[in-house]
């Protein structure tokens, strides 16, 4: 297309939360010519939502806390099927990650002596997670903001240009990549204010677009969390992994209608908070799966006293990993003891005082207030899960944040393996720093190591154009479907049969459903306006997205027969080591999708060695273990 | 789309009993061009002013352009004036006001227009880049910065903003003068500025407060306190941010030892 508007750079990193941030800045500082695409104004993302805090291993609050020991946290959260690789690096480098921030000039929460803060949170053995209050999001998010506008003034002080080496272009689109032969080219997009397309022609292309949460209903994501990066991915070649995996978070808001789904954060359960139900029993004594009986109290009294004392007693059982608590609460309900409006209670009003209260957790006093007159510091919250995360995502080299795609790079939520099949809270913030830089690098070092630039065809360029704007060509067709109908359709198939519980029949049911939405899907269109800023067209983009993704995930929910983290079975309740080593993949071929099995790469044994074989024994096949010799060995 | 005023069933209770109707008045149009429009539009218990103008959306104009991210008065995308209000349309119940009244949602008077209540904030962003960035101590490693609690308390206060740009739409010196933009940066950058001044750490080598003046405009600033009362975030903006830096030029211009002499850390 003559008309379209070309720009050049090294690396385009699509997506502004902290995982693309912090690829661009570690892009700019190695030399790139760097643009970020951000589909919302310039530090919007859905970042920000996240409250509780980073989880880093630097032993500031318990000096018994290291990277080993968040390594084994994390591994265990995700019951083992995490890239352990990955995991490796996140608990090695979050520390640093977290400190760098403040060389950029974060403030987080202080001890006594004066160092970071650091606080308990679901799964993490020790007071681990850095935090600003409960918004601690909003703090990242921000720092890495104006970090980028600093490397900005340092060119505009250079070259008259705050633009030369790093660009951001907010409220931008895109709708395809581009690839010369199987390597990336660069990507194509589109101005939301305008409607206008645009080119960026880049050898190298980093993904940092976040989860998929809005292909349900009941959600805590913000309208950009529709798949794109994943679908993206799939669409120029590349694999996801692990896509069954759907973290629903125990804890959203339920009443009024209008907040269902939003986020309550963890950190009211890990300073104090516990949950109760419709007569006032705090029943998560009753949920402690045997794989963590060990490590959690059995009774009210020792669970009080960790808070105090952790060395002598157990955690609290409120602290067990995000899915337990999920199905715990699902479970309470379903048999009758939940509250009115479908939750159950949490109560931090008898644990903590007014002062305590207001001082840890200003958020969300403020949101229980603002959106549903309650005040927290005299009245329990009614909560209930919500769909939150994805541990599925791009597979991705874990040390260079490669994929199978020449040029393609994917960090943050986007990428998968990293939390196995489920992530601990606090885990997420330092993902996309510790992967956001590691892309940065890997797609800095992909374009160094070029002997030629790839082309961008005219025809792939103007292909894609034609195919975005589709639902205006629609417009006035008989049987025209409406996008938001059909978002809202969408988002109850998922919601209703692929949701925290699953069965096999239903997620055939989904798989048909979503089949036929699918062909009603060619004929949406555009009802009203033109190009310029028209939700009901960008709607109508995602949906296409949300769609494919959505696909991914009941495909792959139905074929794993086994329950393991964020996946439940009712058909298959199960946990079977003969499924922790094998991984599910799809892929895109002529466009349709196939789902393989492959292998999971075998955990180094010295890594192996960080675990109890008692507890390897819980997850692993006997002859997984045979690597570890003689059975008596401990760590 | 029912652009009607008329016909409007009795409605039920404050607090909303379900399915009520309520009105709604928004302006629609691009750049210049645009006028309001009246709507009808169901609305539940407890919804705020951003699930309305999304049912709108998905029954009567798609093409509705609002900006949103969280929908929990986390991000600032969301800002617009109510009744003439500059508010966070997702914090904003519709419990708030009568039952019989025509609730009005225009964009920010402050930014042009781009589309319905979608403005052209890049004004903002414009002044962002225009504040020297923190500048790290020299010395220090990473992982030994070393703050207390009560330092970083000052800054932390406003590094809450959610930059929804609500005080910058409210503060009259840009509102009604489109002449000062230029030399005026507006409370959400003054604050800046103070947040940097008080970092315990900053290097900075400049003299922050004086570029408050000198650079943003601060001397326009007649402490009329519009941007405290419209912050979603509760920051004291004007008492905490704005009168400190005034004074802290004031005390320079008596003395000019301690301007030389600044304590840092």
């Amino acid at each position: 297309m003559a008309e379209t508007e070309r720009h050049d750079y090294d690396v385009v990193v699509v997506g502004a939360g902290g995982a693309g941030l912090r690829a661009a800045i570690e892009a700019r500082e190695r030399g790139m010519r760097t643009a970020v695409l951000c589909k919302s104004l310039f530090g919007k993302a859905h970042t920000v939502m996240a409250e509780g805090g980073i989880a880093a291993a630097m032993g500031n609050v318990n000096a018994g806390d290291d990277w080993r020991v968040h390594f084994r946290d994390t591994m265990r959260g995700g019951k083992f099927l995490n890239n352990w690789r990955m995991a490796e690096l996140h608990a090695l480098e979050a520390p640093q990650r977290v400190w760098e921030l403040e060389t950029y000039g974060a403030l987080f929460d202080r001890t006594p002596d004066g160092r970071v803060s650091q606080r308990n949170f679901g799964g993490h053995e020790y007071p681990r997670l850095a935090h600003v209050g409960d918004r601690t999001g909003l703090e990242l998010i921000r720092t890495l903001q104006q970090r980028i506008v600093s490397l900005q003034q340092r060119d505009h002080a250079e070259h008259g240009d705050y633009e030369a080496g790093l660009r951001v272009f907010a409220e931008f689109t895109v709708t395809d990549l581009l690839r010369e032969g199987d390597r990336m080219a660069g990507v194509v997009g589109y101005w939301r204010e305008s409607g206008r397309f645009a080119v960026l022609r880049a050898p190298a292309v980093v993904l940092a677009t976040g989860g998929i949460g809005k292909s349900f209903k009941v959600t805590s994501n913000s309208w950009e969390y529709t798949g794109d990066g994943h679908a993206l991915a799939l669409r120029a070649g590349a694999r996801l992994i692990n896509m069954e995996f759907v973290q629903f978070h125990p804890t959203g808001m339920v009443w009024p209608p209008s907040v269902k789904g939003i986020l309550v954060t963890e950190s009211v359960r890990g300073d104090g908070g516990v949950l109760r139900d419709a007569h006032g029993r705090r029943f998560m004594f009753d949920y402690v799966p045997e794989v963590f009986k060990e490590s959690y109290a059995d009774s009210p009294e020792e669970a009080d006293r960790w808070y105090t004392d952790p060395d002598r007693n157990r955690r609290p059982p409120e602290l067990l990993p995000r899915d337990e608590v999920a199905r715990a609460i699902n479970n309470e309900v379903k048999e009758g003891r939940g509250s009115p409006h479908g939750g159950v209670y949490l109560d931090v009003a008898s644990r903590l005082s007014t002062e305590e209260i207001l001082r840890r957790l200003p958020s969300m006093h403020h949101q229980f207030k603002e959106l549903a007159d309650v005040d927290i510091t005299a009245q329990s919250m009614e909560v209930g899960p919500t769909c939150h995360y994805v541990m599925g995502g791009v597979e991705v080299d874990p040390d260079s944040a490669a994929s199978a795609v020449p040029g393609l790079f994917a960090a943050g939520e986007v990428a998968g393996g990293m939390h196995g099949s489920n992530r601990l809270g606090g885990n997420s913030l330092s993902d996309l720093l510790v992967f956001g830089r590691r892309a940065g690098i890997g797609a800095a070092e992909y374009v160094v190591g070029l002997v030629r630039r790839p082309e961008v065809s005219a025809g792939e360029v103007d292909e894609a154009v034609h195919t975005a704007l589709e639902p205006f060509d629609a417009a006035g067709v008989r049987g025209g479907e409406n996008p938001y109908a059909l978002h809202a359709e969408l988002q109850q198939v998922m919601n209703r049969l692929v949701g925290i519980i699953r069965d096999g029949g239903e997620m055939c049911s989904a798989l048909e459903q979503l089949t036929e939405i699918r062909q009603r899907a060619v004929r949406m269109t555009v009802p009203e306006g033109n190009r310029q800023f028209n939700p009901g067209w960008h709607l109508a983009l995602d949906v296409r997205n949300m769609l494919l993704v959505s696909e991914c995930v009941a495909a792959a929910a139905l074929r794993r027969t086994e329950s393991r983290g964020g996946h439940t079975r009712e058909d298959h309740p199960r946990m079977d080591p003969n499924w922790r080593n094998r991984l599910l993949s799809c892929v895109l071929r002529g466009g349709e999708l196939e789902l393989s099995e492959q292998p999971q790469e075998p955990m180094r044994p010295d890594l192996m060695r960080l675990f109890s074989r008692e507890e390897l024994e819980k997850y692993f096949t006997a002859e997984e273990l045979g690597v570890l010799g003689e059975p008596s060995r401990k760590r | 789309m029912t652009a009607t005023v008329g016909n409007v069933e009795p409605l039920r209770g404050r607090n909303g009993a379900m399915g009520q109707r309520v009105r709604l008045r928004v302006w629609r149009g691009s750049g210049d061009e645009g006028e309001l429009r009246d709507y009808e539009v169901e609305a539940e218990e407890g919804e705020v002013v951003l699930d309305l103008l999304h049912r709108l959306q998905a029954t009567h104009c798609p093409d509705l352009a609002v900006r949103w991210n969280c929908k929990a008065g986390k991000c600032g995308s969301c800002s617009a004036e109510v009744n003439g209000r500059p508010r966070l349309t997702c914090m904003t119940r519709m419990s708030l006001f009568d039952p019989e009244e025509t609730v009005t949602v225009t964009p920010m008077r402050t930014f042009p227009v781009i589309k319905d209540l979608v403005c052209d904030v890049s004004y903002n962003y414009v002044k962002a880049r225009e504040v020297p960035g923190f500048t790290p101590p020299a010395g220090v490693e990473p992982g030994q910065y070393r703050m207390w609690q009560r330092d970083v308390e000052r800054s932390q206060e406003f590094r809450k903003c959610i930059e929804c740009f609500l005080c910058q739409d409210t503060c009259h010196v840009i509102r009604d003068h489109e002449e000062n933009k230029e030399a005026f940066s507006g409370p959400r950058f003054l604050m800046r500025v103070a947040e940097l001044e008080m970092h315990p750490l900053d290097d900075y080598d400049g003299d922050r407060a004086e570029e408050a003046r000198g650079e943003h405009g601060l001397g326009l600033c007649n402490i009329t306190k519009c941007c405290t009362e419209v912050c979603p975030e509760h920051i004291r903006i004007t008492d905490n941010a704005l009168i400190p830096l005034k004074e802290r030029l004031a005390d320079r211009r008596y003395d000019p030892i301690p301007w030389l002499f600044r304590r840092r850390g």
